[in-house]
């Protein structure tokens, strides 16, 4: 096995912004708004260095799909232990329509190129909220998926994978190479030490186009309209139960 | 006015190397061009970003130093808000939390690798001076330690005393302090009685000093002491002496009862007949005044860039308590007065932060002479109080409750004119460059 780790990570709007909708409702403002790696991404590099740690795999290899500024992202997976990047770029027009199926292409062709043994992504973008790309990237590669993991532990040439699903957690045994989406439980991700973001200066981030891996990002998808969320109504207050009752009857809801 | 200082200003803003490529993020506001376009913007000062807070403001910081003090903010509010109030009533903060910060190497971030520190740049020593300014936390030492201590040691120590201490203050094993002050003599530093006399090769140290930060916790203290009393004058005869908790006669008198910076263990220390080997002299004998004169500048830098940040931070929690509460059916926020006086205290704390960067970035290129370094101390910390008294005030009943961060941040305020060298003091060395004939 070649020891090595493919993370995903994507660049998203801080969780912390208000977010606002452009003004001729074609998506949200993203211009001048502080933006971050995605969560569930700080939680699979966090993964992919503590296998590393423990010796079980030998290379942790970052990856982002964007524009320039994408490559901070990468920066921050390096400053917290991953040894090189892969910037994909893709700007303007096909970054604004880049989605799930085209990134799961790119990364199923650089999971190849790279002979990754195992792919960890966050199982879905705040942004997006999609939670397809890790499910799509197996697809393309016909490798076993581990997704909304907790709990992640290599066995020789196996994974045991916790996953959190709605009726509890479920424990399965998968073959690598294997695509694993990482759940909030995983791991805590560790600080970015200032030695750390120091000695990430000096790692390798190698800049490519999607063309150069054979994928093409047209979309299929138009995003005809996006909108707020309807604005929260005022609730009522009622006296008693029987008003309560009373009430829900009359709106409908039972 | 920022427009200006861009294009005249020469050596001082251009940004220097070690960095990698810059990255540069262009201030658009025509969508069409978000993506991909190679920018030239500069950063935002703090004047026109959203806070004063902002990560990603300055043109002195790069995005490394930004995702560092991403980090630091994160630690500050995980590892240290939470235990403050806690701390407060303990008169100090836990050792874990040293170790902590040591784990997280956010201590001697200004000592060269090679001695055993971080080997970081005085602009993310800034980010560390800043963020626990911005957590309005006053009780860890930090500064003090990695910015003050630890570079006496590795500025003239021995390389077996660097190889003996640096490495565990580093890691927030070994916790440091220094012992100036006395309980005659403040100002008036020459004035000191604490000596060393010779024992054959050992020295004997009596004495006592007062408001020593850290001084309770402290593992390792850096004693200033008269080394020869018939010196021509007494600056000639001051050395620096390294004594370790624990040693035979060192005593820690008791955690000082301050009307601020509850959680900082500032305290009395006590020395009787304290035998030290030669080895725990630190330099030269009879060296130690130009020892003290020329680490002081950084001193009083951190003092200034803390006094800003405090000023930031206080800005920041009035306007945000302005903003809901409500007085005669509106926001007081909606009030002439107090957004006048809101208006006051921004124009004065950007004014201050342009100064303190400058000085910032000076010391950095190793261009910060003492009179500037005063100047920053002294004209930052009285803003500092200046605005901490506002900013109470626009709080009304709330502000005087200790409950509200700002009633902290006031009395916090008030030692910052008065440590590292009183106010009189640095208005002394700043008049004597200007009067001056040579």
């Amino acid at each position: 096995m070649s020891g090595r780790v493919l993370v995903g990570v994507k660049r998203v709007i801080d969780y912390a912004v208000k977010i606002r909708v452009k003004p001729d409702n074609s998506g949200v403002v993203t211009d001048g708004v502080k933006h971050s790696m995605n969560p569930f991404c700080e939680i699979a590099v966090e993964e992919a260095v503590k296998l590393k740690e423990k010796k079980l795999i030998k290379e942790v290899v970052a990856v982002s799909c964007g524009p320039q500024q994408s490559q901070e992202t990468i920066r921050t997976a390096l400053a917290m232990g991953a040894d090189r990047g892969i910037h994909v770029e893709v700007s303007g027009k096909d970054y604004e329509a880049l989605g799930p199926l085209q990134v799961s292409k790119i990364l199923a062709a650089l999971a190849k190129k790279e002979e990754a043994q195992l792919v960890i992504l966050g199982k879905q973008a705040i942004d997006d909220d999609c939670n397809q790309t890790g499910q799509m990237t197996a697809a393309l590669l016909d490798w076993p998926q581990g997704t909304f993991a907790s709990e992640v532990s290599l066995e020789g040439d196996k994974v045991k994978v916790v996953r959190e699903i709605d009726g509890g957690l479920e424990t399965i045994k998968i073959n690598t190479p294997a695509v694993l989406t990482a759940d909030l439980r995983l791991n805590t991700p560790r600080y970015a030490t200032l030695p750390n973001i120091m000695k990430a200066k000096k790692k390798k981030v190698v800049n490519m186009k999607p063309a150069d891996l054979g994928v093409d990002v047209a979309t299929r998808l138009e995003v005809l309209r996006v909108d707020e969320p309807p604005q929260r109504q005022a609730g009522v207050k009622v006296e008693t139960v029987e008003d309560l009752v009373g009430k829900l009857k009359e709106t409908g809801r039972i | 006015m920022v427009a200006e200082l861009s294009t005249d200003v020469p050596a001082l803003f251009r940004r220097r190397r070690n960095f990698g490529t810059r990255k540069r993020m262009r201030l658009q506001h025509s969508q069409s061009k978000q993506h991909g376009e190679p920018v030239h913007s500069t950063r935002p000062e703090t004047s026109s970003a959203r806070t004063l807070m902002e990560i990603g403001t300055r043109r002195i910081f790069t995005k490394d130093h930004d995702l560092f003090r991403q980090n630091v903010r994160r630690f500050f509010q995980e590892e240290v808000i939470p235990y403050h109030s806690e701390w407060e009533n303990a008169g100090q903060v836990s050792r874990e939390l040293w170790e902590k910060a040591g784990e997280h190497g956010m201590l001697g971030i200004l000592i060269p690798e090679e001695c055993g520190g971080v080997g970081g740049d005085v602009f993310s020593a800034a980010v560390m001076w800043e963020e626990q300014m911005y957590a309005n936390c006053s009780g860890p030492g930090f500064p003090l330690h990695s910015d003050v201590v630890m570079p006496y040691i590795s500025n003239y120590g021995s390389k077996e005393q660097i190889e003996r201490f640096i490495p565990k203050m580093a890691a927030g094993k070994c916790i440091a302090a220094i012992a100036m002050t006395e309980p005659g003599a403040g100002s008036d530093l020459q004035g000191v009685k604490t000596n060393a006399k010779r024992d054959g090769s050992d020295w004997i140290l009596n004495g006592s000093k007062v408001f020593i930060t850290n001084g309770w916790m402290a593992d390792l203290v850096v004693v200033v002491a008269v080394t020869n009393r018939d010196a021509k004058t007494a600056a000639h005869g001051i050395s620096l002496f390294l004594v370790q908790d624990g040693t035979k006669g060192f005593q820690k008198g008791r955690k000082l009862e301050k009307i601020g910076l509850k959680a900082q263990d500032t305290a009395e220390l006590f020395f009787e007949d304290v035998r030290l080997p030669a080895d725990m002299l630190l330099g030269e004998l009879n060296k130690g005044f130009y020892y003290l004169m020329n680490e002081l500048p950084q001193e009083r830098l951190a003092i200034a860039a803390m006094a800003i940040a405090s000023c930031e931070f206080m800005f920041e929690e009035t306007r945000n308590y302005v903003l809901q509460r409500k007085a005669f059916d509106k926001t007081i926020a909606h009030l002439q007065t107090v957004q006048h006086k809101l208006a006051e205290l921004k124009m004065e704390i950007c004014v201050g932060r342009a100064f303190i960067d400058n000085c910032i970035q000076l010391h950095a290129e190793k261009h910060l002479d003492a009179p500037t370094a005063s100047m920053a101390k002294c004209w930052a910390s009285d803003l500092q109080n200046s605005v901490a008294t506002r900013c109470l005030q626009l709080h009304g009943g709330w502000g005087y409750m200790w409950e509200y961060p700002i009633a902290r941040a006031f009395v916090d305020a008030r030692v910052q004119p008065i440590y590292g060298g009183t106010n009189e003091i640095m208005k002394e060395l700043i008049a004597r460059n200007i009067v001056n004939q040579k």
